[in-house]
Formats: C-alpha cells, sequence, structure tokens
C-alpha cells in the first residue's frame, strides 16, 4: 500500500515539472495545449476513496492554476474530471473480480481501454478548461475545436509516457 | 439529525463534487471579474522562483539571438542621444520627451515565464513592486505593445498579455489618425484584430497600427502591427482589420516595463471632471 503511496507522490512531482517546464511551452500554432498533468489522476489506483480522488484532483489543478496565473481555471476542470472518473471507468468497463491490478495503466489494462479511458476523460478536461477560458458560447466551432486538438496532442503524449516509464510487472 | 447525517455519507462523492468545484468557480470568477489574477502571496514566491531558475537555464541557449537584438538596440538609442538625455543606473532609465511634456520611466524586465496557446495568456516578469511596478504600467519591447501588468508582488509581475480575451487597446492608424481598438479573437497568436474604424475611413495594406496615447497607460506612437487585408463586414459600417502583430510572442525575451508619471494628474483631473461633464 504504502509502495502505491510512493510511486503516486513521485509521479506528481514529476508529472507537475514535465508540465510546467516543458509542456507549458509548446506553443506550436497556439492550438496545441499538451495539459498532461492529468496523467496523475488518471492513473491513481482503482481503489482510490472518492473523497480522496477529489481531493488530489482539486490540489493537481490547484497547483497548475499558481504556475499559470488564474487561479480556479485548471482547479474547476480537474475536479471535474476527478468526478467523471468513476463513471468513465465503469463506461470502458471495470476490470474483472479475478484481477489483482492495482493501477489503471496501459501496461495492465490494455491500450485499448487505456486509450479510451484516458481520451474520454482528457477530452472532458480539456472541455471544461476551454470552455471556462472562454466563459461564453460566442466562439463555439472555435473552441471546439482547440479542445479536440488538445486532446489529441495530450493523449499522443500520455501513450507515448506510458510505454516509455510503466513498466510490465504488475 | 441522523437522517441528514446518512443523507451525507451515501452521497458524499457528489456532495464534495459540488463543493470543491463550487469553490473553484468562485475563484475562476473572481479572477476574470477583476481582469487580474489573484495572486496568492506565497504561491507566487514559488511560481516565481521555478520561473526564474528555468529561465535562466534556458536563457544560455538564447544567448546569441538576444545580443544580436540588443547590440541593434543599442545603435538606436545611440542615435537618439542628442534629443532626449539618459540617465542608465541599474534598473531603469528615463526619457523626456520634450514635444509632449511627459516624462516615462522604463524598467527593464525579463519574461520567465509566457504562454501563447490559451484563450487569455499572461506573461510573468522577474521584477515586482520592488523595482517600481506596478499594477496597470504599459509593457512594451523593442517591437511594439506586449501588455498590461495586471498584478504585482515584491519580485515579480503578471502581466496580461495582448493574446488576451480581455484586451482591449486604444488604437490609432498612423496615416489618417482615425482612432479604434484592438482586440484578440484568440485564432492566432501572430494577429490581431482592429475594431471600430468606420468604413468611409481609406485603408490601405501596410498602414501601421499603434497606440493612440488616449489610455492613460501606454505612451501614443507604440507599434501594434500592420494592416495586411481588411474588410467591411456586410450590414456593419465599421472595418474588421486583422493585422500581423509587430512583436513575436512566441519569442519574447525582455521587455520594458513603461510609468507614465502623469498618469496620476490625468486620472485624478478626469475623476473631478466627469462631474462637470454631466451638467
Amino acid at each position: 500500500m504504502s509502495r502505491l503511496v510512493w510511486i503516486n507522490a513521485l509521479r506528481f512531482v514529476l508529472l507537475m515539472m514535465l508540465q510546467i517546464l516543458i509542456m507549458n511551452r509548446f506553443n506550436l500554432y497556439g492550438y496545441l495545449n499538451p495539459d498532461i498533468y492529468l496523467m496523475f489522476i488518471l492513473l491513481l489506483p482503482f481503489e482510490t476513496a472518492g473523497w480522496l480522488l477529489l481531493l488530489l484532483a482539486f490540489f493537481t489543478g490547484l497547483t497548475m492554476d499558481i504556475f499559470n496565473g488564474i487561479l480556479g481555471l485548471h482547479t474547476a476542470a480537474t475536479v471535474f474530471a476527478g468526478f467523471a472518473r468513476p463513471f468513465v471507468i465503469k463506461l470502458v468497463g471495470e476490470r474483472p473480480d479475478y484481477d489483482t491490478t492495482t493501477q489503471p495503466t496501459l501496461h495492465q489494462m490494455g491500450v485499448k481501454w487505456f486509450a479510451t479511458y484516458a481520451a474520454i476523460l482528457l477530452f472532458i478536461h480539456q472541455f471544461v478548461l476551454n470552455f471556462l477560458d472562454v466563459f461564453s458560447f460566442a466562439e463555439f466551432w472555435n473552441t471546439l475545436f482547440r479542445i479536440v486538438l488538445s486532446t489529441a496532442i495530450t493523449l499522443a503524449f500520455v501513450i507515448l509516457f506510458q510505454y516509455l516509464f510503466s513498466s510490465r510487472k504488475a | 439529525m441522523r437522517n441528514v447525517y446518512a443523507f451525507i455519507v451515501r452521497y458524499h462523492f457528489v456532495l464534495l463534487f459540488l463543493i470543491l468545484e463550487i469553490f473553484s468557480l468562485v475563484l475562476l470568477t473572481r479572477s476574470a471579474q477583476y481582469q487580474q489574477s489573484i495572486v496568492v502571496g506565497a504561491g507566487n514566491r514559488v511560481a516565481g522562483a521555478v520561473y526564474a531558475l528555468s529561465d535562466k537555464v534556458g536563457n544560455y541557449f538564447k544567448l546569441g539571438k538576444v545580443n544580436e537584438s540588443l547590440a541593434m538596440e543599442n545603435a538606436i538609442l545611440r542615435q537618439m542621444k542628442s534629443v532626449s538625455f539618459m540617465k542608465t543606473d541599474t534598473s531603469g532609465f528615463w526619457i523626456k520627451d520634450t514635444l509632449y511634456r511627459q516624462q516615462y520611466h522604463y524598467v527593464v524586465a525579463e519574461v520567465i515565464h509566457n504562454t501563447v496557446g490559451k484563450r487569455s495568456n499572461y506573461i510573468m516578469l522577474n521584477k515586482g513592486r520592488k523595482h517600481g511596478i506596478e499594477k496597470d504600467m504599459a509593457v512594451i519591447n523593442p517591437s511594439g505593445v506586449v501588455g498590461t501588468v495586471v498584478g504585482v508582488s515584491d519580485n515579480f509581475s503578471w502581466v496580461m498579455s495582448v493574446l488576451n480575451r480581455n484586451t482591449r487597446i486604444s488604437a490609432k492608424i498612423t496615416s489618417s489618425n482615425e482612432m479604434g481598438t484592438v482586440v484578440w479573437n484568440g485564432l492566432n497568436p501572430a494577429y490581431a484584430t482592429l475594431t471600430d474604424i468606420p468604413g468611409h475611413v481609406k485603408m490601405h495594406r501596410g498602414d501601421t497600427i499603434v497606440t493612440s496615447g488616449y489610455s492613460f497607460i501606454f505612451p501614443s506612437g507604440i507599434l501594434l502591427g500592420i494592416v495586411q487585408d481588411f474588410r467591411v463586414d456586410n450590414g456593419e459600417r465599421f472595418y474588421t482589420i486583422p493585422f500581423r502583430l509587430s512583436v513575436d510572442f512566441n519569442a519574447l525575451q525582455y521587455v520594458y516595463v513603461v510609468k507614465n508619471l502623469m498618469k496620476e494628474e490625468q486620472e485624478k483631473l478626469e475623476q473631478t471632471t466627469e462631474g462637470v461633464k454631466d451638467e
């Protein structure tokens, strides 16, 4: 149990640093916003209590906001994604009861499951994030375009990092 | 009472979510309303320190380019020496503009954080209150307008970039002196839009757009961009003019924060005459 705590704590710090120092500078064309920090919420163990999930989402989002200037933007989007996570897991498919895997990683759950799970949550996250940023529905299609592109590039990075850094053992 | 307790326990997930989400949204609306980032003191210090350090590391790789632009600027400034007097100290210098009898103080600052991909982009500078920077000061660089200061702490400042949905800069077309407003529509970090120019005005590709000087923030004549293509909206009597921004927001390195020393006097005068004007 405590091993999981350490893994996740380390994951949090690394992801925050990666996002702040490198991903935030990804300024191609102005549309692509890889917000890979959501990976932290994605990879939290299946058994994470609901309240803990929400609180962790809150602090993850808040940390991003502190480095980005507008308090509340990422916080609201990440909390929402955290709230949606259990429903998305149910939607994509709970792991079978006999399965002892603890983390929803690509290696443990398979590419198809993981890609679907990540894509849905990332999309929800980007959706809330971008519409809150614009604060109106006036530029709907423009914003939607931005959401789709950001989701796509974030998904690409998330899957890439899963292949690069996740070990194959249970 | 037990029923209430049972209810809370049963629906704790949704309830906690609502509490946290509403709290975040309140934070957000407060930030958006005052068009400033509510900078948490300790948080800003941490963010500032992290960005300052990472900027130092990144700077090393940009030295060549920076040297080049600084050398060019030096040449321009040397030429101006006979017209204005400059007192250089470590953080700023004065330029006395005898034509308009205004005095501007320039503080040099380094950009330690910048985004162009969001709808509301903000820039963080490595100078703050201690260096004379205050809210509502203009931020420019040798190429043109960069933004406005929206938040200040002791050692760092937050600047609302031109690439921001809240941007409204009073501007004019140099050739005709027609006044308009510059906004950013979020589509392209290299282009902004000039609005409120009446349709009867003659426009040309290549016209320059500069600050009008009508806001008390920006000195007049600072370059915003160059007109590329324009059109009159059918049915509207005003132009919507997309123009290429003169500043490359992808390559921001050094900026000047401009203090207009006449600002307080101008604002006070405006306030006192508000009452008189309505009579």
